[in-house]
């Protein structure tokens, strides 16, 4: 069907899309690649010429490198697990007959539209605050001494808010595939006595296989680059510097470009190791 | 996978499903509810649900105190304004990618999805030191520029996936009646594509509105939208929870209301289509 003509309109019908993100891509990267390789103080004395790999081997060298990369992974994946598997228990709850299902898919919905620097002030305050915060309410109540979340369990509490912004995610979209389920082949499985857990196990978790990677790929896109929640909860401290908030401190409050644009080349490579990965799940998934 | 069940047991599904939305949704709740009370009852303990004097109080001194209007009306015009260009660039690409597929269709797609991981704080410095070159800095016409080149990736590749679902057939069957390339576009592909672009539309403003890096570190007074006016209530302001609560509400209202009314088009359009 397409012609000569057809395929030469195409190209000119995709070029600007593909030249601006082209042009997104490499001008800011080129420019980050350049800076990294330099010393460069805006406050103290600007642009000091070359350093050759300094920036690297000082980025690399500090003492806040390997923690932010964990704490990086463990935000990352701590808010996986929760999402993916609360979203699988909530979608087959909400997948059951009953009353005020279109209610209650909207109730479960609702924080996905919140904005992440309006979840995270409403929690700090409102519910984590030692003092006044619901918690510390609830934990008198029952005699208990209220936690002092973002300090004495800052990284659960970053990622309980995380995991709460992001469970409408997973459980919608695993929802829409529970929803595609053979019911048929369930009853004959059900009739035949196998027991919940077989059932799950060998028909309706595979069944997700596809639905889950989409929420690992899209979920860790947004989640590597988290940066709000842990603005306005604890600035980076309390162990919840994360490798974008290191970046972030070196670049602004530092005020050291060229060091935080050697940080800056390290999470593009980190991110482009995750890449790698999951465009190749993705890849497959566009074949079929 | 729906099957009828006995009464009793669709009682305790609704109550357990119930439930839980509630415990979901409870944060939310809160803060509604907390803005419309007095600081001190805000702050009681134990705590007041319903049962405390309604007041309009804190709307009135949060406006009073940054305008509200003018924060709204820099965050429609920024996440509007970045998704109807987006969409204006991205629209012939998927097109084209859909109707006149190459071999290096997918790698293309691949790529421009790949270019959405490019951590953007690692290129914060560069686009911050051209936003001051360019005179950009605190100006809407600069986010707009910027989240539209953040979202263009996912709306190339929504737009593709609804696109590919159109037969290709009817293009054919159109072509063969006499339509022009333009006549066919207009009258038979459009009608078609309505309902995915719309979709896009929605999920790429929630998402425009909601960007909380590029709108904090690249905007001051001027430009600022809802994401700045909220993170100016971070402390001590954030103490007073109910202005805190006051200022939340209204900020997540708009989106609240439109993601509520838009969300079966919501679900189709987050799962990229690859999702049935």
């Amino acid at each position: 069907m397409a012609t000569q003509s057809s395929r030469s309109a195409a190209r000119l019908m995709m070029a600007p899309a593909v030249i601006l993100l082209l042009g997104w891509m490499l001008a800011p990267l080129i420019t980050t690649l350049y800076f990294s390789f330099r010393r460069y103080l805006p406050l103290r004395g600007g642009d000091q010429g070359w350093v050759g790999f300094e920036n690297y081997t000082r980025f690399i060298g500090s003492s806040a490198f390997w923690p932010s990369i964990q704490t990086t992974l463990i935000i990352v994946g701590g808010v996986l697990v929760i999402t993916v598997l609360l979203g699988i228990v909530l979608a087959l709850l909400l997948d059951q007959p009953m009353w005020g299902q279109g209610i209650v898919r909207i109730l479960v919905i609702a924080p996905f539209f919140v904005m992440p620097t309006v979840s995270a002030l409403v929690w700090k305050n409102m519910f984590m605050d030692p003092v006044n915060g619901l918690f510390a309410q609830l934990w008198k109540f029952f005699g208990a001494t209220p936690v002092e979340w973002l300090s004495q369990a800052s990284l659960q509490s970053i990622i309980m808010i995380v995991s709460w912004q992001w469970l409408p995610f997973a459980t919608l979209i695993l929802l829409t595939a529970v929803q595609s389920l053979d019911g048929e082949q369930l009853e004959a499985a059900e009739m035949d006595g196998a027991p919940f857990i077989k059932r799950f196990w060998y028909i309706v978790l595979p069944h997700l296989g596809r639905a889950i990677t989409i929420v690992i790929l899209i979920q860790t896109i947004f989640l590597l680059s988290i940066f709000a929640e842990i603005f306005v909860t604890t600035g980076g401290a309390f162990g919840t510097r994360t490798l974008t908030y290191l970046i972030y401190q070196r670049v602004l409050e530092s005020q050291n470009i060229g060091l935080g644009s050697a940080g800056g080349v390290y999470a593009i490579i980190l991110a482009n190791i995750v890449a790698i990965f999951l465009m190749r799940i993705v890849g497959k998934n566009l074949d079929n | 996978m729906a099957r009828a069940v006995t009464t009793n047991r669709k009682i305790l599904n609704t109550a357990v499903a119930w439930s839980i939305g509630l415990l979901i949704f409870f944060p939310i709740l809160w803060t509604i509810l907390t803005s419309f009370k007095t600081e001190a009852q805000a702050i009681n303990d134990p705590p007041i649900f319903l049962f405390f004097d309604w007041t309009l109080e804190n709307y009135a001194v949060v406006q009073e105190r940054s305008n509200y209007m003018k924060f709204l009306w820099n965050s429609v015009i920024i996440a509007g304004g970045s998704t109807v260009l987006g969409l204006i660039i991205a629209v012939p690409a998927a097109w084209s990618m859909a109707f006149v597929p190459s071999r290096r269709t997918k790698d293309i797609l691949l790529w421009m999805l790949s270019t959405k991981m490019l951590p953007a704080v690692g290129v914060l410095y560069p686009i911050y030191l051209g936003f001051i070159k360019l005179g950009l800095l605190d100006s809407r016409f600069g986010l707009v520029i910027v989240l539209m080149l953040i979202n263009l990736p996912i709306i190339v590749w929504m737009l593709y996936t609804y696109f590919r679902e159109i037969p290709g057939e009817i293009l054919e069957a159109a072509r063969m009646d006499g339509a022009s390339l333009r006549e066919e576009i207009l009258y038979v592909l459009t009608p078609m594509a309505i309902p995915g672009i719309a979709s896009t539309l929605l999920l790429n403003f929630i998402l425009a509105w909601n960007e909380a890096f590029w709108t904090l570190n690249l905007t001051a007074v001027n430009a600022a939208p809802l994401t700045a006016f909220i993170a100016s209530y971070s402390s001590p302001e954030g103490l007073f929870y109910a202005k805190l609560s006051a200022a939340s509400t209204m900020a997540i209202a708009p989106i609240l209301i439109l993601g509520w009314f838009s969300q079966k088009q919501l679900v189709r359009g987050l799962t990229f289509g690859a999702v049935k």
